[in-house]
């Protein structure tokens, strides 16, 4: 099938205990790109979960085929950013789709993003719940406000020119994304936020797509004091460094 | 490593402030304020601080109040959630 746009999109799904979850987002996936008569690849980069992740995602590919779902495993749990890095490694697309896994980001939002990037010509394309037409399901009012003040801090001390720093869905031309994992060093929502930065340094274009985000709907969410400081610690070091 | 960092940009700001504005209170340069516009200069750094929070503050809450629920999103999720699982069941996932 030829794509309408002539690209190809590769998604990156790292795993960590989604059994659930992983076979919804992959239907989810097929129906919203495939749907949309685009040329696509869904990477899952299970971390050896115990829960039997991979044994689903092999299913999977049974019923969707190799071409789609593409298996890359890995022994032990690394991290997001060696994730993406082990997934880029094994990408054939020309764009790069990343999107957590557990159903808060929904695909129906890649086909905008795709339009978007096609007409501005963009480097990178970013989520956004904070602009209008965004938004947050399942958040109490003190998320929304550790939210909005981390954001509205962080808007301040960096100028950074997105209004979703700390969103984990985007899309990046393939070598944007490389050379921006390779100058990344934070960890966990400061990673994303780094990345926005770096970004800018190197002077790639960005353009916004509104989304929803639906805070998980099965297994739990996370936001704790620890977070809050690494957050606050990642804020203070761009903010001294870049 | 960059020199001109976010850091080194507000400091530069604050200091050029604040030169200004000692220099003008302890008569360093030699302009004579009058007696009123002293007394703005003087209280100048604490007002311009008041403005400042209560503008984050007003922008804070605003975005707060206006913060979108998105109750549409997780019922339309909810509903190919249930589509996907008789799918996938059919064509034989073993969930």
């Amino acid at each position: 099938m030829s794509s309408p746009t002539g690209n190809k999109y590769t998604v990156l799904l790292p795993t960590y205990q989604e059994r659930d979850n992983l076979p919804l987002i992959v239907w989810l996936l097929v129906k919203h790109l495939g749907g949309c008569g685009y040329n696509y690849e869904i990477i899952v980069i299970d971390d050896n979960s115990p829960d039997g992740t991979l044994e689903v995602a092999k299913q999977l590919q049974e019923i969707y085929g190799e071409d789609k779902i593409v298996l890359r495993p890995r022994k032990a749990k690394l991290g997001l950013g060696t994730a993406y890095v082990h997934g880029v490694k094994h990408a054939t697309g020309n764009f790069i789709i990343l999107m957590d896994a557990d159903l808060s980001h929904h695909p129906k939002f890649i086909p905008e993003f795709i339009k978007k990037q096609s007409e501005g010509n963009y480097d990178i394309i970013s989520g956004t719940r904070y602009a209008l037409g965004g938004g947050v399901y399942g958040w109490d009012l003190m998320r929304k406000l550790i939210s909005r003040g981390a954001n509205f801090l962080a808007q301040t001390l960096l100028r950074p020119g997105a209004s979703d720093l700390t969103g984990s869905f985007r899309m990046y031309r393939k070598d944007v994304l490389e050379e921006l994992v390779s100058r990344c060093i934070s960890k966990g929502y400061v990673f994303q936020m780094e990345m926005i930065v770096r970004a800018r340094e190197c002077g790639y274009t960005l353009g916004e797509v509104p989304i929803s985000f639906v805070d998980r709907l099965y297994g739990e969410s996370k936001l704790g004091g620890m977070e809050i400081v690494s957050y606050a610690k990642g804020l203070l070091y761009l903010f001294a460094t870049t | 490593m960059k020199l001109c960092t976010k850091l080194v940009q507000w400091l530069t700001l604050a200091g050029l402030f604040f030169a200004a504005w000692t220099s003008l209170i302890f008569e360093i340069l030699p302009v004579q304020l009058s007696h009123a516009m002293y007394r703005v200069v003087l209280i100048l750094p604490l007002y311009l601080l008041i403005c400042f929070g209560s503008y984050s503050l007003a922008t804070i809450g605003y975005r707060l109040t206006t913060f979108n629920d998105c109750e549409g999103a997780s019922d339309e999720l909810v509903a190919e959630v249930k589509q996907a699982r008789e799918d996938l069941t059919k064509k034989g996932l073993k969930f």
